[in-house]
């Protein structure tokens, strides 16, 4: 072995230490949160009551979890995202790439999205509740609507943005208008649609967890998180905070692996 | 008249490939082509070149039917651009090829977009492999090749269904030095195992003259032909034809004339 290669092997060692290093690095703001978190609970300058230490909040998320306490709101939850996701899906990506295709179409619509999608959504709970009334369905519809419109105006765009190159080289080929939208619209427009698919996922958690707070429900983390505030359980309160996070972050990763497993070009 | 005009294509001389009359396009009310004609000889390989934009790549579009014309004739073989069997390279490999496709598939798809059976679909494309001697896997997805080999794949799906004329539009200004060198090789030796016409826009003087047997040399817009050089040199051409007399007299005659266009 010459002297070359044992500082080069040496300097792999090294490298590899490093990245793995580097992979640890999103820890880094976790540990400081819950350090700042851990000083400020045990200084003293909280109320206890209000804020406890971040050891006993992991501790009840624990063994709410083990011991199913907490699992029946958290299936609950999970449920109604992903019910108000499918609907919204169901329909918004067909209408969005609809609309997409037709230039016309889509101006005529363009306002009328981009209004409500403005609109917060919880605004609408009350007309909602109006007409669906407090059932689970009702809690799921709004979700659905708010989800629907990220959808559509993605998938829409996605389509209206295809690249007028590849459009061209499918017409020049001999492909009529139903395969140049078979064979291409419809691709082209995927990398935006999961973008608004992702989107979707997660207002729809978050019209879920509001939902379930203000419309009254049995089970369900938002109505978990406001009954631990009321009777100031606050461990529990935050043990499901915590909980929706985890749950809004991994719905976040599923849809970014299946973006790569289902659009593997994006960016290429 | 009107049996002149009816009467025009049996007329139109067979022995070119590409007949224009009295082409008329404007863009925004400027003019760029006014009363433009062309007839270029078959069995030739033809490259445009001429000043920025002086519409080469329109002059292309507009023949192989991308673009709308305005007014005029234009026929391929004989026939109205609907009726010919034409093949396009794109000069952006990366915006022309579907990615969702693995290579064999985007080679395939004008056949599948005939409605040619899998199987037979299957023998064209290899053959057209084997013709060419293309070692390339094509089960993987397009962007996983290197510039030169996209570009590659694109001419074959091109040429998959039998063309009578290959446009091809600046085939290499997406390509750096060593892959044009690879790519101009390959479009060499399938312009002399095919024979299919090509009209090939090229933004490199040196380019356009080294494949071709006519180099068109457009002027300034309104464009107009201002000259057709014939480059006679037989193939294959090598690095050798480069620093050939011939060569270097035609590609000074070109020089001039551009440079004569530019002043005006």
């Amino acid at each position: 072995m010459t002297a070359s290669s044992v500082r080069s092997s040496n300097s792999s060692a090294q490298d590899s230490l490093i990245r793995s290093v580097d992979r640890l690095l999103p820890l880094v703001g976790v540990l400081v949160l819950f350090g700042v978190w851990w000083l400020i609970a045990i200084s003293g300058f909280v109320n206890p009551v209000l804020l406890p230490t971040p050891i006993a909040t992991l501790g009840t998320l624990i063994t709410g979890m083990l011991t199913g306490v907490m699992l029946p709101d958290f299936i609950a939850t999970v449920l109604r995202t992903f019910s108000a996701f499918l609907m919204a899906a169901a329909v918004g990506v067909p209408i969005g790439v609809a609309l997409g295709s037709s230039e016309k179409l889509y101006r005529s619509m363009e306002f009328l999205i981009d209004f409500f999608r403005s609109t917060p959504a919880s605004a609408l709970i009350p007309l909602f509740i109006l007409f669906f009334g407090i059932s689970d369905f009702s809690k799921v519809v709004i979700a659905a609507f708010s989800a629907f419109l990220l959808i559509v105006f993605n998938s829409a765009y996605g389509v209206i943005n295809a690249k007028q190159s590849r459009i061209l080289a499918a017409k020049v080929m001999g492909a009529n208008r139903w395969r140049v939208f078979k064979d291409v619209l419809l691709l082209e427009s995927l990398p935006q649609t999961f973008i608004g698919l992702r989107s979707g996922i997660s207002i729809s958690l978050v019209i879920v967890i509001v939902a379930e707070m203000f419309v009254g429900t049995e089970q369900g983390l938002g109505k978990r998180i406001i009954d631990a505030q009321q009777v100031l359980n606050v461990s529990d309160m935050y043990a499901s905070i915590l909980v929706t996070g985890i749950l809004g972050y991994f719905l976040n990763m599923l849809f970014l692996l299946l973006e790569k497993r289902f659009v593997h070009w994006s960016g290429k | 008249m009107m049996i002149n005009s009816l009467t025009s294509p049996t007329i139109a001389p067979p022995e070119h490939f590409i007949s224009v009359q009295g082409l008329c396009k404007s863009f925004a009310g400027q003019p760029l082509y006014e009363d433009f004609n062309l007839d270029l000889p078959n069995n030739q390989l033809v490259s445009v070149f001429g000043p920025n934009g002086c519409g080469k790549s329109t002059l292309i579009n507009m023949i192989s039917g991308l673009i709308p014309i305005d007014r005029g004739e234009i026929w391929i073989h004989g026939k109205p651009i609907r009726r010919a069997k034409i093949g396009y390279v794109f000069q952006n490999y990366r915006d022309s090829m579907f990615p969702w496709m693995s290579a064999y598939d985007n080679i395939a798809y004008p056949l599948r977009v005939k409605g040619m059976a899998e199987r037979d679909c299957r023998d064209r494309v290899e053959r057209l492999i084997q013709t060419f001697n293309i070692r390339l896997d094509l089960k993987r997805y397009p962007y996983s090749f290197s510039g030169g080999q996209q570009q590659l794949v694109s001419i074959l799906r091109a040429l998959v269904a039998d063309p009578e004329v290959l446009f091809l539009d600046e085939p290499f200004s997406a390509l750096d030095f060593e892959t044009t060198l690879f790519v101009r090789d390959k479009l060499q030796e399938i312009f002399m195992a095919t024979g299919i016409p090509m009209l090939m826009v090229v933004h490199n003087l040196e380019e356009a003259v080294f494949l071709a047997d006519t180099v068109l040399l457009l002027s300034k817009r309104p464009t107009h032909l201002v000259e057709a050089v014939p480059f006679t040199v037989p193939r294959p051409r090598t690095p050798d034809t480069l620093t050939s007399a011939e060569f270097i007299e035609v590609s000074r005659h070109c020089l001039e004339i551009f440079r004569q266009e530019m002043r005006k």
